[in-house]
């Protein structure tokens, strides 16, 4: 059995990364549940989120604060404009053509990106009302770790109680089911799909700033995060929003405790999961079988 | 005749390479009680989606309250004022009874209030918490014309509401949709039940591939010719 700070620190770690899971495949769950849209580009929102960050910070001087709300929205912008200006010409096809599109243009912000910044990673300082740490006594607890996984708990109970606990969120679901005769009822359903495909690029750039001080800001932050994320989602189950949830924060601890049990699996075990999950229950822990 | 709420001219739609109505000619008064009559597949109920907008390609004119519709998109025609009730009902699986019931939005005062809509239909209120898709086929064809009487439109496009329906259930839609009338609302009624029809309409037109050849209505002898023509 491992010493207790080496395995508390762990869980720590594999919770702070399950906070970024459950945020990053909440978003990519509400875009495919909704709107059935396999977003593969949301690996390059997230980037885009913790460089909008870093920008604003290097060359504004504008903090991490006022950039948790800016970064997002500009995302949020880049989202809607890539909706319609791209996205919904491919509405009535096969979601994968969506996918393919997504994917490409993600490898085109991705190479923007590494060709204006490189791939070495530029450094983002936690803010000052968050520095430093807790000593629980059996390990030590940095503050702004903290925050993250508090913050993603918010984001998550307030965008889940959004979508199933208020007038718009039923109207989200409903278009979800039955797009036409919920705009025959007078409901401007294609901006509805605007607003909702660029809410979840926004989730992806709020994940994106509240990664930039523990991760460095580099181009290809976005891919190395996306397939785990879509692993998440498909164990989850692809459009389940309470499941991509549960399963980022879960996926993250299992993560960790791998980490200290038997380390050469942890960068495995999320696929060994997600491969059992598709030979048991196919439509994900938490998906309803169509 | 009263001022016609909805004139429909040389109205085509087409679904794909599919050429459904060719030229539906049609009035509703205000405040009347108007059935679309005829033989499965002849084009009643592409003449209400395409009335609303819902289907691929339409022409013609589709005039509500002296305004030109056609050429808006289904949200607008829905916002000037014509509801819809489609033939499958379209309750929603993922949301509750009341979810369903408030979902549509209020498009103009006079719309039934939730107390009158509650005496009208109290079985629903029962069964506010319940998923929509959990009611009986009687129970969701209620909420399906409750959800629409709250918005306030005065034109509700019924499509085929007895369908599949117990006789009493038949019976009491029909008692609701007298109620409606003499609140003044107007109704563009699809029916395949003659009968039902008879007992709530003030005129009938009968549709044959996509065009209306008759106007009938509905009084006395007329109804021998209706029924001859619908070999009823």
């Amino acid at each position: 059995m491992p010493p207790l700070p080496v395995l508390m620190g762990q869980l720590l770690l594999g919770l702070i990364n399950g906070a970024f899971y459950a945020v990053l495949s909440l978003g990519l769950a509400l875009i495919f549940g909704l709107l059935n849209i396999i977003n593969f580009a949301h690996g390059a929102q997230y980037m885009m989120g913790a460089f909008v960050a870093w920008l604003l910070l290097t060359v504004t001087g504008i903090g991490f604060w006022p950039a948790l709300l800016i970064s997002p929205i500009v995302i949020g912008l880049f989202g809607m404009a890539v909706e319609r200006t791209m996205l919904r010409r491919l509405a009535k096809l096969d979601p994968l053509y969506g996918l393919l599109l997504t994917f490409g243009l993600a490898l085109v912000i991705e190479g923007l990106f590494r060709q204006q910044y490189g791939v070495s990673g530029q450094p983002y300082q936690v803010p000052s009302a968050l520095q430093g740490g807790i000593n629980l006594g059996f390990m030590f607890l940095p503050i702004y770790r903290g925050f993250v996984v508090i913050a993603s708990l918010v984001i998550c109970l307030g965008t889940w109680l959004a979508i199933d606990k208020t007038k718009l969120g039923a109207l989200l679901r409903a278009a979800t089911e039955n797009p036409s005769l919920v705009r025959a009822f007078g409901v401007n359903v294609p901006l509805m799909i605007t607003a909702t495909y660029g809410f979840g690029a926004a989730l992806a750039g709020i994940a994106g700033v509240l990664a930039a001080p523990v991760y460095a800001v580099n181009p290809l932050m976005g891919s190395n995060i996306i397939i785990i994320v879509f692993a998440v989602v498909v164990i989850g189950g692809m459009g389940s929003i309470l499941g991509s949830v549960l399963t980022g924060f879960g996926l993250g601890l299992v993560e960790g405790l791998t980490k200290v049990f038997y380390p050469e699996a942890s960068s495995t075990v999320i696929f060994v999961i997600m491969a059992i999950v598709l030979l048991v229950k196919p439509a994900g822990l938490f998906g309803k079988a169509s | 005749m009263a001022e016609p709420l909805l004139k429909v001219a040389g109205l085509q739609a087409w679904y794909g390479e599919s050429h459904i109505l060719h030229g539906m000619d049609f009035e509703v008064p205000k405040g009347e009680v108007v059935t679309l009559l005829g033989r499965n597949g002849v084009g009643k109920t592409t003449t209400l989606r395409a009335i609303m907008g819902l289907t691929g390609r339409r022409t013609g004119s589709v005039v509500f309250e002296g305004r030109e519709t056609i050429t808006l998109p289904s949200d607008k025609v829905g916002r000037a004022g014509i509801a819809y009730c489609p033939e499958e009902r379209g309750i929603f699986a993922s949301l509750t009874v009341a979810e369903n019931l408030v979902l549509p939005p209020v498009v103009r005062p006079g719309g039934l209030s939730m107390d009158e809509l509650k005496e009208l239909f109290p079985r629903l209120w029962e069964r506010a918490s319940s998923q929509g898709t959990k009611l009986s086929g009687g129970e969701q064809q209620m909420l399906a014309i409750a959800r629409i009487l709250r918005t306030g439109a005065p034109l509700l496009l019924l499509d085929e509401p007895t369908e599949g329906l117990a006789p009493v259930i038949v019976q009491h839609i029909g008692r609701i949709l007298h109620q409606l009338k003499e609140r003044g609302f107007t109704i563009l009624l699809v029916e395949q039940n003659f009968h039902f029809a008879a007992s709530v309409a003030d005129r009938h037109y009968v549709v044959e591939h996509g065009r209306v050849i008759d106007c009938v209505p509905n009084a006395g002898a007329d109804l021998g010719r209706l029924k001859s023509q619908l070999g009823v």
